[in-house]
């Protein structure tokens, strides 16, 4: 019998290009490139993986990553786990590459549906393409409660609730399990993987998952079964820095002038 | 001829600058897409007509507002599978975006999302990469289905006599998962919406705490214009996270975009680098802030603004 406390957690993680370093989109297909940048685990699907493990830390949790990327996605798997989780499932299969964000929701979709789960938790959007939508998205293909933009969430048996900001304010979101959960950053500091951590992590289990395992064909993923596509890229003109003034006792005066020759004031 | 749906359930800048992008499309008349509380469309049926809506389907009951996005989703689906439009545009704000990503799977149907511009052949254009790359981008499977940006661009009125459409509300078990127990509204005080401001006025780190944030808002208040803080002021707890510019925050295009004390880390830019004018504050000189900054100041943010303001107010007496 399991305690009440008992949840099956899969957090959903993403490698992207170090958003803090210059990324760009390759030059035939457009697809972010990903085989020369510097990856690292999209920076809120930390605190989508702080969620778990504090639920973890409360009562009894298992909790699974779950990555859908390239073979060098295997990098940022092994950096979620250090942060606590079980084990990861990393589905990775060459067809997939240039998937869009519509079509990526099916293999995720697909790949949950082979696991058990009480809870999904992922981003409020990556930082890559950041699209936002995946929770919604998996809501609506699993038929489960999807409850996006989370800044607070507590779970009482399979009761769960959010509390999200809006435009005005806040609102109060109630489910009950199975359901996606999508964070800010807003929820919590994600911790620091411990030596431990790091060293634990090498040895979890990650079970690696083809195309063919969830069921699907490659014609259904990758840019054959993508919904929309890149035309074009460019890079933005890059702003030109302008007058800049060191404040010896008359910067703000210098300030109010320029606003006013800008007609601000 | 097919029309062109807006979604909106509010009589806002970013409603205005929908009809406005849907009117130049020339795909066909444009019909609004009123998702609501009874009373919804009739309370902005008439700015509605004022920039140009041919038609406003309504589709108004409580259903719609006591469950999470999934009725909305439900409505819209079922109207564009019935009306085939050429295009739809959402808001691009939460709420939005989440009702386009469930309309995308339950269609089958291409999202593309954060643009700023469309063209009548359906190519959209998206900034990425936190606006340092600009892609084009069309829809391959379905009609082009898209949310767009605040500030994508400037809405311009013309003025139409809308036919009102009733829409059935019919709503499956599956869409009422998610219940919304409780909205809270937060004071906002008399300062414009942050993503809709022409100015706007950022406190950084180098504000230093909470009550000195009120450097800030007089300034904001002189000029008019919205309060925003970057993350590492947020994440401080100088200033609440609502207001935070940038990649994890609001990503605003005003007229004027003053960041006080505020390095320029690529977080932050993500949020403002579109603005018109930019003007930095900062105590260090080789704060990034400044390559992006039309007119920067080198110096201390309390002493500068106090007198930026003192010298603004002398000049309007």
């Amino acid at each position: 019998m399991r305690p009440d406390t008992y949840m099956k957690i899969v957090v959903l993680t993403k490698q992207v290009p170090d958003s803090g370093l210059d990324r760009s989109l390759g030059a035939d297909d457009f697809t972010v490139e990903r085989a020369s940048a510097s990856n690292v685990i999209s920076e809120l699907d930390e605190n989508a993986i702080e969620a778990a493990m504090v639920l973890s830390d409360a009562g009894d949790a298992e909790v699974t990553i779950l990555t859908v990327g390239p073979d060098h996605a295997l990098e940022t798997v092994r950096k979620a786990l250090s942060m606590g989780p079980d084990k990861a499932v990393h589905v990775q299969d060459d067809a997939i590459a240039g998937s869009c964000a519509v079509t990526t929701s099916a293999v995720i979709a697909a790949a949950l549906g082979k696991l058990e789960y009480d809870l999904v938790l992922c981003a409020a959007e990556s930082t890559d393409g950041g699209v936002g939508g995946m929770a919604q998205m998996l809501g609506a293909r699993l038929g489960v409660a999807a409850m996006s933009g989370a800044r607070k969430l507590t779970v009482d048996g399979n009761k769960l609730t959010v509390e999200r900001q809006t435009d005005d304010g806040y609102e109060t979101l109630t489910a009950t399990t199975p359901a996606v959960v999508s964070v800010w950053d807003s929820m919590n500091t994600p911790r620091y993987p411990s030596l431990k951590g790091i060293m634990a992590a090498k040895r979890k289990p990650v079970e690696t998952m083809s195309l063919a395992d969830l069921g699907l064909a490659p014609e259904q993923v990758g840019a054959a079964g993508a919904t929309s596509a890149v035309v074009s890229a460019e890079p933005r003109p890059p702003r030109s820095a302008g007058q800049k003034v060191v404040d010896e006792g008359e910067g703000g005066a210098q300030l109010a002038q320029f606003l006013a020759s800008e007609k601000f004031v | 001829m097919a029309e062109v749906f807006v979604v909106a359930n509010a009589a806002n800048k970013l409603t205005y600058e929908m009809l406005t992008m849907a009117r130049g499309l020339g795909m066909g008349d444009v019909a609004v897409v009123v998702l609501g509380a009874p009373g919804t469309a009739d309370a902005i049926a008439d700015n509605l007509a004022e920039y140009g809506a041919a038609k406003i389907y309504a589709a108004e009951d409580s259903v719609l507002e006591d469950f999470l996005v999934a009725p909305k989703a439900e409505v819209l689906a079922k109207l564009i599978t019935e009306h085939q439009p050429a295009a739809v545009l959402l808001p691009s704000v939460q709420e939005g975006k989440e009702i386009a990503a469930r309309v995308a799977v339950s269609l089958d149907n291409g999202l593309l999302t954060e643009i700023v511009g469309l063209t009548g052949e359906g190519v959209a254009t998206q900034p990425v990469f936190a606006g340092s790359t600009i892609v084009t981008s069309r829809v391959t499977k379905g009609i082009p289905l898209v949310t767009v940006r605040p500030n994508s661009l400037t809405p311009s009125p013309e003025a139409a006599t809308p036919e009102r459409v009733s829409v059935p509300v019919e709503v499956s078990d599956q869409a009422k998962l998610v219940a919304v127990t409780d909205r809270v509204t937060e004071a906002k005080g008399d300062r414009p919406e942050l993503t809709e401001a022409g100015v706007v006025v950022s406190g950084g780190r180098g504000v230093g705490s909470a009550e000195q944030f009120s450097v800030i808002e007089e300034f904001a208040d002189l000029l008019g214009g919205a309060v925003g803080a970057s993350r590492a002021a947020t994440d401080a707890g100088y200033y609440p996270h609502k207001f935070q510019v940038g990649q994890t925050g609001s990503t605003v295009s005003p007229q004027l975009y003053l960041a006080a004390g505020i390095s320029g880390a690529i977080q932050h830019r993500a949020g403002m680098q579109t603005s018109k004018t930019i003007v930095a504050i900062n105590k260090d000189d080789a704060a990034p802030i400044f390559d992006i900054a039309d007119f920067g100041v080198v110096g201390d943010l309390f002493k500068v603004l106090p007198q930026a303001a003192e010298t603004i107010k002398k000049s309007r007496q």
